[in-house]
C-alpha cells in the first residue's frame, strides 16, 4: 500500500468519530439528492406514460367518402412524426364515448358523434410544438371538420415536466454544493490535525502533489462511503414508499453506479478545493 | 554553498526583518549565527531553505537562486538540505525509526532501502537501541538526535540548525554539538543559529552576528582584515 493511501486510512483511524461524522453528513446530503432524484425519476416515468396517450383527433366532415378518408389516412400516416392513424367511425366513437363518459350511457343513436382520424405521434415528437404543427397540417385537409388535441393539456404536461427537471437541477446543484462545503470542512479539520506532519513533509522536500494526495484519497473514499450510505438510505425509503404508499420505480444499475461515483467525485472536488486553500496556511 | 547578496526581508505586519544582508558560506564550513532575539537569525535560515523569499536581493543555496527558482523546484532544493529545530518537530505518534523513515518515504526512496538506511542513521546518532521507542519516551537530547538523523536521511549537502540546543541541558548540548561537528567533518556544510555564546567561544568556528536585521560582525572578515590570529577560523 502506498504511503498516500496508508496516510489516508490512518486519518480514518486517528479520528474515527470525525470521519464517521463526515461520511454521515455527506450521506445525508446525497440522500436528499437521491430522494429528489427518485421523485424526479418517478414523475418523469409517469409523465412518459401520460405522454404516450397524446393523440390528435381530426374530425371527418359529413359526406366525406370512405375512399377520400382512407387516402388521407395513408397520406397522414406517411408524415415522419406520425406513429399510427386509426379511422374511428361514428358508431365506434359512440361506443367509446359510452365507455369513457357517463353522460353518453343513455345515447344509442349512431351518427350523433362525428367519425374521426385518430393520429398518434412517435416518441420524441410529442412536444407541444410538434403536436400543434401536425394538428395545423391536418386542419388544411378538405375533409377535416375540426381538429382537437387538448392543446392546454399538452402544454400543462410539458410545463410540469420542465418544472420538475428545473427543480431537480437547481436542488441537485444546491445539494452538491452543500456536500462540497461539508467535505471541504472535514478536509480542513484533517489538514489542521496533520499540520505538523505536513510541515515536516515540506521541510524534507515532499512535493505538493505528494502532500495533497492523502487528502484527495481521503475525500474520494469518504465521498464513496457517503454515496453508498446514501444509496442504502434511499433504497430503504423507496421500499417503505412502495410498501405503504405507492408503487414506485428505483434507479437502474447504471444510475446506482453513477450515484456512488458522484459521491466519490464530490468528495474529490471538495477536498481538492479545500486542501489547496488550507495547505497554504500550514 | 550559501550566498546572500544585499538581501532585505520585510514582513507586512512586523516590518523589516533583514536589511541588505550580504555574506558567503563556502562548502564544508561550520558557521554560527548569533544575535539577540528578533535580530533576524531565523529569517536568514528560513530564506536558506526558501520557506521565505527575499523582498529584495538574492539568496543562492546549493546552486539554486531565490530569484530564478520555480515553486515546483523548491522540494528539489530541500532534498539537498537537512533542517533541525529547537522544538525537534517529531511526530509523537510514531516510533523513532518511523520518524526517520518518514523523511525517506515522502521523498520517494525505494521501500527496500529505507530500513537499512534508518538503521545506519540511528547508529550514526547513537540511538540504535531506541529504534522502537516513541519520542515521548526519550530525553530532549535523544529527541534532537532523532531530528538530526531525520535531517541526514536524504544525505544533505547543507544542515540548517535553528537553535538546536536551545532546549537542552549542558551535557545534551555538548553531545548534539559534537554530532553536528562530526557531520561537518564528513564534508557537510552546517549553519547553526544559537544564543549560547559559551558554545560559540569554545567552538572557535566562523561567527556571523546579527542585530536589528543587519549583519554587524563576521569573524571571517574580521580575521582577514585584523591582526593574524584574531577572530574565528573561516
Amino acid at each position: 500500500m502506498s504511503l498516500a493511501t496508508r496516510e489516508a486510512f490512518n486519518g480514518f483511524k486517528r479520528s474515527p468519530v470525525l470521519s464517521l461524522l463526515s461520511i454521515t453528513t455527506i450521506a445525508f446530503s446525497l440522500y436528499a439528492f437521491g430522494l429528489f432524484g427518485l421523485v424526479a425519476l418517478n414523475i418523469r416515468s409517469a409523465l412518459a406514460q401520460v405522454e404516450d396517450r397524446v393523440e390528435i383527433r381530426a374530425f371527418v366532415a359529413d359526406g366525406t367518402s370512405a375512399e377520400a378518408t382512407s387516402a388521407a389516412a395513408g397520406d397522414i400516416g406517411a408524415f415522419p412524426e406520425v406513429q399510427s392513424v386509426t379511422f374511428v367511425t361514428s358508431e365506434q366513437a359512440l361506443v367509446r364515448a359510452r365507455k369513457e363518459l357517463g353522460e353518453f350511457s343513455d345515447v344509442f343513436e349512431a351518427g350523433i358523434l362525428p367519425a374521426s382520424l385518430d393520429v398518434r405521434l412517435k416518441p420524441g415528437f410529442r412536444d407541444p410544438n410538434t403536436v400543434k404543427a401536425v394538428a395545423e397540417r391536418l386542419k388544411s385537409y378538405d375533409f377535416t371538420d375540426d381538429v382537437r388535441y387538448g392543446e392546454e393539456w399538452v402544454q400543462k404536461l410539458y410545463r410540469i415536466r420542465n418544472i420538475a427537471t428545473l427543480a431537480g437541477l437547481v436542488l441537485g446543484f444546491a445539494f452538491a454544493g452543500v456536500a462540497v462545503i461539508i467535505i471541504g470542512s472535514t478536509i480542513r479539520m484533517s489538514v489542521l490535525a496533520r499540520a505538523r506532519e505536513i510541515s515536516i513533509m515540506r521541510l524534507v522536500g515532499a512535493t505538493d502533489g505528494f502532500i495533497r494526495s492523502p487528502f484527495l484519497i481521503d475525500g474520494a473514499v469518504k465521498g464513496t462511503f457517503g454515496g453508498i450510505l446514501a444509496l442504502l438510505l434511499t433504497w430503504v425509503s423507496y421500499s417503505l414508499i412502495t410498501r405503504f404508499v405507492i408503487t414506485a420505480q428505483f434507479f437502474d444499475v447504471r444510475l446506482v453506479v453513477l450515484g456512488v461515483l458522484a459521491g466519490a467525485v464530490l468528495g474529490l472536488v471538495g477536498s481538492a478545493l479545500s486542501v489547496s486553500r488550507h495547505l497554504r496556511s500550514v | 554553498m550559501i550566498r546572500f547578496t544585499r538581501v532585505t526581508k520585510e514582513f507586512p505586519r512586523t516590518g523589516v526583518a533583514l536589511r541588505e544582508v550580504s555574506f558567503h558560506v563556502a562548502r564544508g564550513e561550520f558557521v554560527f549565527l548569533t544575535g539577540p532575539s528578533g535580530a533576524g537569525k531565523s529569517t536568514i535560515l528560513k530564506l536558506c531553505y526558501l520557506d521565505e523569499r527575499p523582498s529584495d536581493g538574492e539568496v543562492r543555496v546549493a546552486g539554486m537562486s531565490s530569484v530564478a527558482i520555480r515553486g515546483s523546484d523548491v522540494p528539489k532544493l530541500r532534498r539537498k538540505l537537512g533542517v533541525i529545530f529547537q522544538d525537534f518537530r517529531l511526530l509523537e505518534d510514531r516510533t523513532v525509526e518511523a520518524n526517520i523513515g518518514f523523511a525517506l518515504e515522502v521523498t520517494g526512496a525505494p521501500p527496500a532501502s529505507i530500513g537499512p538506511k534508518v538503521g545506519r542513521l540511528l547508529t550514526q546518532v547513537g540511538l540504535a537501541s531506541k529504534a522502537t521507542a516513541f519520542p515521548a519516551e526519550l530525553s530532549g537530547g535523544e529527541q534532537q538526535r532523532v531530528a538530526i538523523a531525520r535531517a541526514l536521511a536524504n544525505d544533505p549537502v547543507l544542515v540548517i540548525a535553528d537553535e538546536p540546543t536551545g532546549n537542552l541541558d549542558d551535557r545534551a548540548t555538548r553531545g548534539v554539538f559534537q554530532l553536528l561537528r562530526d557531520i561537518n567533518a564528513s564534508g557537510t556544510t552546517v549553519i547553526m543559529a544559537t544564543h549560547d555564546l559559551d558554545l560559540v567561544k569554545r567552538a572557535e568556528c566562523r561567527t556571523l552576528e546579527l542585530n536589528h536585521g543587519a549583519l554587524v560582525f563576521d569573524s571571517a572578515a574580521a580575521a582577514a582584515s585584523g591582526p593574524p590570529g584574531a577572530g574565528g577560523a573561516a
